[in-house]
């Protein structure tokens, strides 16, 4: 790697955990270096003292290590050859096949003038009326979901990826289980579109400061396909909580003063910076874009933790999963969950009633909550809460129920004929223009 | 000028040695190959000068040279502001080059070379102080008052004026001498520091004038005046840029100033997007001519997220220096103080609370100071009225950007998840949310001139009956529909009332989404009126379902046209109903 002009250095005078400081001139920020081999990065210069960020972590490192600097950021090399393939967080092969050619770009590079962005209007379905009737999905919008370890997410986000139809979708891995790696691989070459796949690794088995580089070296291959090739790139991004987990790890080594949760100041920024490579290309740009799916685990259940909390506001909606004890199977909650985007799509791009009627299932959805909360305490019920209770029991098993795939207007139609089966149409509170249009007699 | 050298670096906070005087928060321009960063200088030790860099530092290296410009961040004032497109630190987004945004490319934010139609209003002789008005163009409509220019001290006499005509921006308006004899050139276009209020007004009088914005969950229940101040804190997914969407967008102002402080970037896209099309509801023109924005998003670099806030502010001021009613969002100011705290903390300064710096409130108040409704020293009256939004860290209201700002904003409308999750929007809380305004004798005085003698009786008693209401709730949940007396249903289903007719509005729907001030008291009229009715019922079921064909009718009365015929329709409907169970008083 070393070329004849490059100098090199042996003289480190501190090493911590994650960082460690020599002595060294002409040295860029964000520069990368190698010591003893292993990828670092430049994080602090003071003077001729500079901090390095070693990703594999210092383990073994002498203080005569040899440190050489490579003049580059931390870059990536993009052409078409990406497709179907899997790499590590630097970006080199893991799969056994050849490296790529192609031109090597920054990763975490600037970012879109927002005036040159387009309003995301296209709608994403997915066959899950979770997320297709209640929380529709726009091309060009950021969304995690926000799930217990426990849940099936990535089995939730791979349908997803499978169902919505993108020209590529790339993989962000970070500290999953080498089990979830080999689903994905498989659920992926079975369903027959690996071609279609690019996919960033970090496993658990791999050092944890590694992570950092996973979401940037996906979001610059997603960018090749959507700016060069036009593309309509869904972007998975898993676990974006491991992520924010190193981040905390490097500022604790950097003597960083922690904010909440022990996580850096900057983590609102820091998160921001990756969600917000989606975008929407206008006409004279191409039409790409770039989606993003993202995981954040929580522990219980809390969503005030700084993770969740930093990433609600950056991401456009948040989708919960939930399993549903009336009927014994997974459904994205309707409660919780949430697309900011989709009013630019649902009742424009989908049949006009659709806002009112998703509002309307979801208000006698919750009547129903209220209901169930009732005979738990041992009231009585009315007639009114005992409707609620059946209607919601079918808004479940026939619309919400995440193995149920059928397209928004069959949705429409069937939330139309539960009303109709369990309600009176003042009861459902829907302009009475579109309850004389649809309402089932 | 001052130069110097980088020494160190961390992030965007830069070290440098310099070779001469600097002071605080002066700009400078640090060189990385052929490009210059712009930076500005937080903090002096000794010969080490700290820079926070307002772009990407990656590539910087010790010994990159630095240039000080000897002024502090400054903003340009003058004709062609509205209807643009700014970064925080006003470079025209639109007149960038590329897809993506490049460091260090920055521009003018004017057009120099578009002639526009001055009048002058000062004649030769008259004397004149800084903000005084010399002439008008036509901006968009708007009378842009070319004034003297803030930075003038005292007084001044005009020796000459041009005539009326077209003029560039740089063109020379006027020449005024000081007491000296000095002459000095005014032209359209002025210079001003950001950090610092523009103060050449006579008085800041306490607001008392109601801005209309056409929600009634503000106007009716919490009004916010001309010059006044406002905070919405909310959990994330509760409605806050909706709301201020809707505000920015119906508000009764000359002038709305949006800063898109370090949040999506697809929330400003929709601003780009809509304005454009929308129709602003009290002039008849297109949106965007009234509308400045600067938008900062979240991934634009954090240092110029806390200079956005002050360009806008700065820019609010000018304006309402021509006497004219400005309205300035900021979303959100939590954003800022969180990149307050990442200098701060780069800096190791000891921290406050939630690391945040020491005296984060004590910025937070001096900011919301600068809005106000103010006398000009010509006696005219000009206003910023200043609405925040807060993002609280997991939806806890006692953080200190919340309580710093709770201390200095008049107005507070707190988003509620639980109202949210229940779809019920605007997702204002009734009961937490206030208003002081409605405290003082002055907006008190106004308000029944310009409504009636009976508004504010009537929007006290109908929070008592919302207060009233929760309380009737609680006590269902706990002893069940059977336990309370029946006349406690019909308690709680007035205030549901309340609920689903006055305070909640459908944002998306095309008439429900603006309501006039006129029929906000049609509505307010109607729903006290059905309040302080008595009815006969026997057992709570019949109260349940009668309520709710009676909200229905008021609801469909929401979505029609003010007095048409269908919203008549709807009002026989509803009397018809009333009449059957109603006890005349």
């Amino acid at each position: 790697m070393s070329k004849a002009f490059q100098k090199i250095y042996t003289q480190i005078t501190a090493i911590t955990k994650a960082t460690c400081s020599l002595k060294a001139t002409g040295v860029g920020n964000d520069e990368l270096a190698t010591v003893n081999g292993k990828l670092a990065q430049v994080v602090k210069i003071m003077g001729d003292d500079v901090t390095l960020q070693v990703f594999q972590g210092t383990e073994g490192i002498p203080t005569n290590a040899e440190v050489v600097f490579l003049g580059k950021a931390p870059s990536l090399k993009v052409s078409d050859q990406l497709a179907g393939r899997f790499f590590n967080a630097y970006g080199d092969p893991i799969d056994g096949g050849p490296e790529i050619e192609g031109k090597e770009v920054e990763i975490g590079g600037p970012s879109v003038n927002p005036v040159r962005r387009k309003q995301p209007s296209e709608l994403i379905a997915t066959g899950i009326a979770g997320i297709d009737l209640n929380n529709t999905l726009v091309s060009g919008q950021k969304i995690p979901f926000f799930a217990d370890p426990d849940q099936p997410y990535n089995q939730v986000m791979a349908n997803v990826a499978l169902r919505a139809e993108a020209d590529k979708i790339i993989l962000g891995a970070m500290g999953m289980t080498n089990d979830d790696y080999l689903y994905f691989k498989n659920v992926f070459s079975n369903a027959g579109v690996l071609d279609r796949i690019v996919s960033f690794v970090n496993t658990t088995e791999d050092p944890a400061v590694e992570r950092l580089l996973v979401p940037d070296m996906a979001l610059a291959a997603a960018e090749y396909f959507a700016v060069e090739k036009h593309e309509k790139v869904l972007v998975l991004l898993t676990d974006m909580t491991l992520y924010a987990d190193a981040l905390a790890i490097v500022s604790n080594r950097m003597d960083q003063i922690p904010s909440k949760d022990s996580m850096p100041g900057s983590l609102y920024s820091d998160l921001a910076k990756i969600y917000e490579k989606a975008v929407q290309f206008p006409e004279e740009a191409g039409s790409g874009s770039i989606t993003i799916i993202a995981v954040t685990t929580l522990s219980g259940g809390d969503i005030t933790h700084a993770i969740p909390d930093n990433t609600g506001y950056i991401t456009e909606g948040q989708l919960y999963l939930r399993r549903d004890s009336d009927i014994g199977k997974v459904i994205v909650d309707p409660f919780r969950s949430l697309s900011r985007l989709k009013q630019l799509v649902a009742g424009k791009k989908t049949r006009e009633d659709h806002p009112q009627v998703m509002n309307a299932a979801v208000r006698l959805y919750a009547d129903a909550a209220n209901a169930k909360t009732k005979l738990e305490n041992g009231f009585d019920l009315t007639d009114y809460d005992e409707r609620c209770l059946a209607f919601a029991k079918d808004y479940s098993s026939k619309i919400l129920a995440i193995d149920v795939n059928i397209n928004t207007t069959e949705m429409l139609d069937i939330a139309w004929q539960l009303f109709a089966k369990h309600f009176k149409p003042e009861e459902v509170n829907i302009k009475q223009a579109l309850v004389d249009k649809y309402w089932v007699k | 000028m001052t130069t110097g050298k980088v020494k160190g670096i961390i992030a965007n906070l830069v070290t440098v040695v310099v070779d001469g005087p600097v002071s605080q928060n002066e700009i400078c321009y640090i060189s990385v190959g052929e490009t210059r960063l712009m930076a500005e200088v937080i903090k002096v030790a000794g010969e080490n000068v700290y820079v926070q860099v307002f772009e990407s530092t990656r590539g910087l290296k010790v010994g990159n040279s630095v240039e000080f410009t000897g002024h502090m961040l400054e903003v340009t004032l003058g004709p062609g502001l509205l209807g643009r497109n700014y970064d925080g630190l006003q470079n025209d987004l639109d007149k960038l080059t590329g897809v993506f945004l490049k460091r260090g490319e920055y521009n003018f934010p004017l057009d120099k070379e578009k002639l526009w139609h001055f009048v002058p209003m000062a004649k030769v002789g008259d004397h004149v102080e800084a903000a005084a008005w010399l002439g008008e163009v036509d901006e968009n409509h708007q009378p842009h008052k070319i004034m003297v220019p803030f930075v003038f001290e005292g007084s001044y006499t005009v020796k000459s004026i041009v005539a009326e005509g077209d003029y560039k921006i740089e063109d020379t308006i006027a020449v005024l001498t000081d007491a000296e004899g000095k002459e000095h050139v005014v032209t359209m276009i002025q210079k001003w520091p950001v950090k610092k209020a523009i103060t050449a007004y006579r008085e800041k009088p306490r607001p008392f004038k109601l801005l209309e914005t056409g929600v009634r969950t503000i106007d009716t229940a919490n009004p916010i005046c001309e010059g006044g101040t406002g905070f919405i804190p909310g959990p994330f997914g509760t409605g806050k840029t909706v709301l201020q969407h809707a505000i920015s967008k119906q508000a009764e102002a000359d002038i709305v100033i949006i800063a898109a402080c370090g949040e999506r970037a697809n929330e400003v896209v929709e601003t780009f997007t809509e304005f454009p099309e929308l129709i602003d509801p009290h002039t008849g023109r297109k949106l965007t001519e009234r509308t400045i924005i600067i938008a900062n998003t979240s991934n634009m670099p954090v240092a110029s997220r806390e200079a956005s806030v002050y360009t806008s502010m700065t820019i609010a001021e000018y304006y309402r220096s021509m006497g004219l009613r400005v309205m300035l969002m900021a979303d959100s100011t939590s954003r800022w103080a969180q990149a307050l705290r990442e200098m701060s903390n780069r800096m190791e300064e000891l921290p406050g609370q939630d690391a945040f710096p020491m005296d984060l409130s004590a910025i937070i108040g001096a900011f919301y100071a600068r809005a106000g409704y103010v006398f000009l020293n010509n006696g005219k009256t000009g206003s910023v009225t200043f609405l925040g939004t807060v993002s609280p860290a997991g939806g806890n209201l006692k953080e200190p950007v919340t309580e710093g700002t709770k201390k200095v904003a008049r107005c507070f409308y707190a988003l509620e998840q639980n109202r949210a999750d229940r779809k019920r929007y605007p997702a204002v809380n009734p009961i937490d949310s206030y208003s002081k305004y409605l405290e003082y004798p002055e907006f008190q005085k106004y308000i029944s001139e310009l409504i009636d003698d009976e508004w504010i009786n009537k929007v006290n008693d109908m929070k008592t009956y919302l207060q009233r209401g929760k309380e009737i709730q609680e006590q269902i949940n706990i002893l069940g529909d059977d336990g309370v007396p029946v006349d406690y249903h019909e308690e709680f289903w007035k205030s549901e009332v309340i609920d689903f007719v006055i305070l909640q509005q459908d944002a998306f729907d095309k008439i429900d989404a603006v309501c006039p001030l006129e029929r906000q008291r049609y509505m307010l009229d109607l729903v006290m009126d059905i309040c302080r009715h008595d009815y006969k019922f026997d057992n709570f079921l019949d109260v349940t379902d009668y309520f709710k064909r009676l909200i229905n009718y008021c609801k469909q009365m929401n979505y029609s046209e003010f007095h048409s015929e269908t919203f008549e329709d709807y009002q026989k409907k509803l009397n018809a109903l009333l009449a059957e169970r109603q006890i005349a008083k």
